[in-house]
């Protein structure tokens, strides 16, 4: 563990986004934090800065999290410009402060998306994809109604490239990495999982369109193949699910079942 | 004041009803549905339901109620209802579908469960538990979750945290998050069918009791500040459990135990609120700014080997310690089940050769979990296919290699199975407010088998509540309580005054402070082992830490604002009272089972010796205003079906 291999405490100048709720606008608000266990979390590090600002008499910064291991999609900062920070494949709370050196200036921003309002410094609001997959992010089937689990054998390989797009956490990591805050990446997941599983096929159609009219709606920007959501998601999603959802968009429009 | 002696409680029998149906336990279940009173189908969208909570039970429970017709009002505090802290679960849900033929049946999971969960839970719950099991596979493979398979097609099975049959289902390290996913989505529809109204980012803060009955509860929008009034003909807790009482835990940073407390105080029974499980695979503390402890799933005791040095204080590298001279201390203990016996022994085990002296690691609270064995024996592909996952994240999080060095572990608060009182019905000594998932007591007993978490909030949520709540509404008559009733104005204006007080304090020390004192107080006397004198202890301590809050805390911003520092002070606050309990509870039960060791109470070896026949009931606790002085129901348990006997992993 790194506090035994005998690294340092160590400092850090921080540069962090202020935004009063309901305000047009905020600022970057510079901060200093000493005594930092390199094997502390980046969210752990921002603790000690909050306790440090409720000692002197001042407002926490506002910042969301929960699970705190990597699942539960809640946390999501951008970090010297990077969503989720510098290294990639891991959610905020994951990121230890080891990955930076001592004495460095990092700059903490809120996901910056048409789609995600700012709310409060660094929380912002990502109702919008909770209200694409209201659309459609399901198999209409009531409890009770489901018929034995080993009735329909699902290929192994189908069943793991199925699990491979339902690893998504909803973070809006995609959406906030994307230089035209698209949110393909995570609508294509969605779509993907049940264009693959049987259970997903009698909806399928419906569920495509239904879900890329919501993610227009809500003033997502479009895809240009940048790549930037692949290379933020935590959980590695491949941009092949946006290959998937176009296939499936284009095949639900022209009526194909 | 001193903390009360127990002859000093108030002792009440026979007042509880568990309402369990007697008879053939295998047919309780389906008479019991017989018997109970139905809601008309045309009648049902008269009735509004609150559903508090969105994880596996509150969410399964809000779409499935909302599909058979009710108006269900939905709320979670976090900004999606898929976040709820479900999510985390990493290893699998149980059923027993006996898919390996391996000789699984409803019978064995029941009868593992009554005694992993050392004879302290109602056999009526856990066999329907045991038989709902199987429907719930059927639900979520249904919904498109994504289970592991066999090269056939087929579901696959794995054996699990000390069952010695295979009846485990698991989606990689992400279970919770994929059952999360499938009932997330069965919510959304009704969301979107206007079936459930959702209210994200609400806190509940009280809940509001109309002659008796729960007819509504108060939330803070945690947005704007708002305080909000919300009525309906009944009331649905699904808030998850509270082991962030003890500050470290493995539970999110958000959970909490306000909701269910804000209920015991308005007279909802809290039930053996000592019954907290420590789980034994968890990332070792490392320091003080450590905001949670982190699971790393059970699972991994399928092929890794548990040890430590022989010698004390040995503090060569794991690599250099020679296999004669290291103590495989649970494959040594108990020969029959080794790395798997259930939560509690292995937990209590490690905590004992560290406090021993033979624990590694910087604090030395800690013990090797080591993987060389099985990649000499599987590959390290295999390994990597099995928990390359879990391996990763291990290895973010310590900065260590598990591939190359043995992880380190250490037991962590994981799970209560204590929890409010409810009856076969799931509702609470409250009329009207109904109870499921970890928020209740009901189930596990004084420990939970693994992955038994998952089965009971969905057995609850999609198979259970959606009958039984309509036995109860079928009495009421649907919305005649509105929010301008005036025991909502009291509740309000109860909600504000504790919302100014917080605020008011102005004090010098933060409620983080607080908090983690408390946690470290619980962790070490009110953990894995436990003692009259230091119980005695621990709860005047809890009182002065108490005290000290409500003189001393500092809580800074606006009550009409987003504000994390006031959530978080409130949480704190129930949590000092809630402390006491557990601690009471604690003290009042005199024996040892399950999680809940006595050192008073044990064999030569360390061993929980029980005391049946003065201790196997649930205790449920009444808040009398007293916080020293809360009276003690009894609910006594009968086992007609599973013998008492002295569980025995040997």
């Amino acid at each position: 563990m790194s506090a035994q291999n005998g690294t340092g405490l160590r400092s850090y100048k921080l540069k962090v986004w202020r935004q009063p709720r309901g305000a047009a606008g905020g600022k970057l608000v510079d901060y200093e934090v000493s005594g930092i266990d390199p094997g502390m979390s980046f969210l752990e590090m921002v603790d000690q800065l909050n306790e440090s600002l409720l000692k002197r008499g001042e407002e926490p910064v506002a910042i969301e999290s929960d699970c705190r291991e990597g699942i539960c999609g809640t946390c999501g900062v951008v970090i010297d410009g990077m969503a989720h920070g510098p290294i990639p494949n891991i959610t905020t709370c994951s990121l230890r402060m080891r990955s930076f050196p001592n004495g460095a200036t990092i700059t903490v921003e809120p996901f910056r998306a048409k789609a995600f309002p700012i709310i409060k410094d660094l929380i912002v609001d990502r109702s919008a994809m909770d209200r694409i997959q209201r659309r459609g992010g399901y198999v209409s089937v009531n409890a009770g109604s489901a018929p034995e689990a080993n009735a329909t054998p699902i290929a192994r390989d189908v069943q793991e490239s199925a699990m491979d797009s339902a690893a998504c956490i909803q973070c809006g990591a995609c959406v906030a990495a994307c230089p035209n805050a698209a949110a393909h990446l995570f609508v294509g997941a969605r779509v993907r999982q049940f264009a693959l599983l049987p259970q997903g096929h009698p909806e399928r159609n419906e569920r495509v369109l239904a879900m890329v009219e919501q993610m227009d709606a809500e003033g997502f920007g479009d895809c240009s193949n940048h790549g930037e959501c692949e290379a933020a998601c935590p959980k590695s999603i491949s941009i092949e699910n946006i290959a998937t959802m176009r296939r499936e968009y284009m095949r639900a429009a022209v009526g194909k079942r | 004041m001193n903390a009360p002696a127990i002859g000093q409680l108030e002792v009440v029998d026979g007042s509880l009803d568990a309402k369990a149906p007697g008879g053939d336990i295998r047919t309780r279940w389906d008479r019991h549905r017989f018997e109970m009173k139905l809601v008309n189908p045309a009648n049902k969208r008269k009735y509004t339901v609150i559903v508090v909570g969105t994880g596996l039970a509150g969410g399964s429970a809000a779409a499935s109620l909302a599909e058979l017709g009710y108006n269900v009002l939905n709320f979670c505090i976090h900004d999606s209802p898929r976040r709820a802290h479900s999510v985390a679960a990493q290893g699998g849900i149980n059923a027993a579908k006996n898919y390996p033929n391996d000789g699984d049946s409803v019978w064995r999971l029941f009868y593992d469960t009554i005694k992993g969960g050392d004879f302290r839970a109602r056999e009526s719950n856990v066999y329907r538990l045991a038989q709902l099991s199987v429907n719930i596979i059927d639900q979520c493979v249904a919904q498109g979750v994504p289970f592991a398979r066999e090269y056939g097609g087929l579901l696959a099975n794995r054996s699990f945290g000390g069952a010695q049959v295979s009846r485990t289902f698991y989606a990689r390290g992400q279970t919770g998050q994929q059952l999360l996913l499938g009932c997330y989505g069965s919510l959304m529809r009704q969301v979107e069918q206007g079936r459930v109204k959702l209210f994200p980012r609400r806190e509940m803060l009280d809940l509001v009791l109309v002659d008796g009955h729960a007819r509504g509860i108060i939330c803070r929008n945690l947005v704007d500040g708002k305080i909000e009034r919300y009525a309906a003909d009944a009331v649905v807790v699904a808030t998850g459990g509270y082991s962030t009482v003890y500050y470290l835990s493995t539970n999110a940073v958000q959970s909490n135990a306000t909701a269910i407390w804000r209920c015991h105080k308005r007279g909802a029974l809290y039930a053996n609120p000592s019954f907290m499980q420590i789980h034994p695979t968890c990332i070792p503390q490392m320091g003080e700014g450590q905001s949670k402890l982190t699971l790393m799933s059970e699972s991994l005791r399928n092929d890794g080997r548990i040890w430590v040095p022989k010698q004390k204080g040995d503090k060569r590298a794991p690599k250099d310690i020679p296999d004669s001279e290291r103590d495989y201390f649970l494959e040594r203990r108990y020969p029959a089940f080794g790395n798997l016996v259930p939560r509690d022994v292995a937990s209590r085990a490690a905590k004992q050769m560290c406090d021993q002296g033979y624990g590694v690691g910087a604090t030395g609270r800690a013990v090797y979990l080591d993987f060389a064995e099985a990649i000499g024996r599987l590959g390290e592909s295999v390994v990597r296919d099995r928990y390359g996952n879990l391996f990763d994240m291990y290895h973010e999080i310590t900065d260590e290699n598990p591939y190359q060095v043995p992880m380190q572990i250490y037991p962590a608060p994981h799970y209560t199975m204590g929890g409010l009182w409810v009856d076969y019905n799931l509702m609470s000594t409250i009329p009207g407010l109904h109870v499921i998932g970890e928020a209740n007591f009901s189930d596990h007993g004084a420990n939970r088998l693994g992955a038994s978490a998952l089965m009971q909030g969905l057995a609850d949520g999609y198979f259970v509540l959606p009958y039984t709540i309509g036995n109860y509404l079928a009495g009421v008559a649907p919305g005649k309580v509105k929010d301008d009733h005036p025991a909502f104005a009291d509740a309000e204006a109860n909600v504000n005054a504790g919302v100014r007080k917080l605020l008011s304090l102005k004090g010098k020390t933060t409620a983080r402070e607080l908090h983690w004192k408390l946690g470290r107080l619980m962790f070490d006397h009110v953990g894995m082992a436990r003692n009259a004198k230091g119980l005695t202890e621990t709860i005047e301590k809890i009182r002065a830490l108490r005290a000290e809050f409500w003189e001393n805390v500092q809580v800074e911003g606006s009550a009409d604002d987003l504000n994390q520092a006031l959530e978080y002070a409130g949480r704190v606050a129930d949590y000092f009272e809630l402390a006491e309990l557990i601690a009471i509870d604690a003290l009042a039960r005199d024996e040892s089972c399950g999680c809940h060791l006595r050192e008073e109470h044990q064999t030569e070896e360390g061993e929980a010796v029980r005391d049946d026949a003065n201790y196997a009931y649930v205790a449920a606790w009444e808040h009398t205003g007293d916080f020293g002085k809360p009276r003690l129901h009894r609910e006594k348990l009968d086992f007609e079906n599973v013998h008492l006997a002295t569980r025995n992993y040997k």
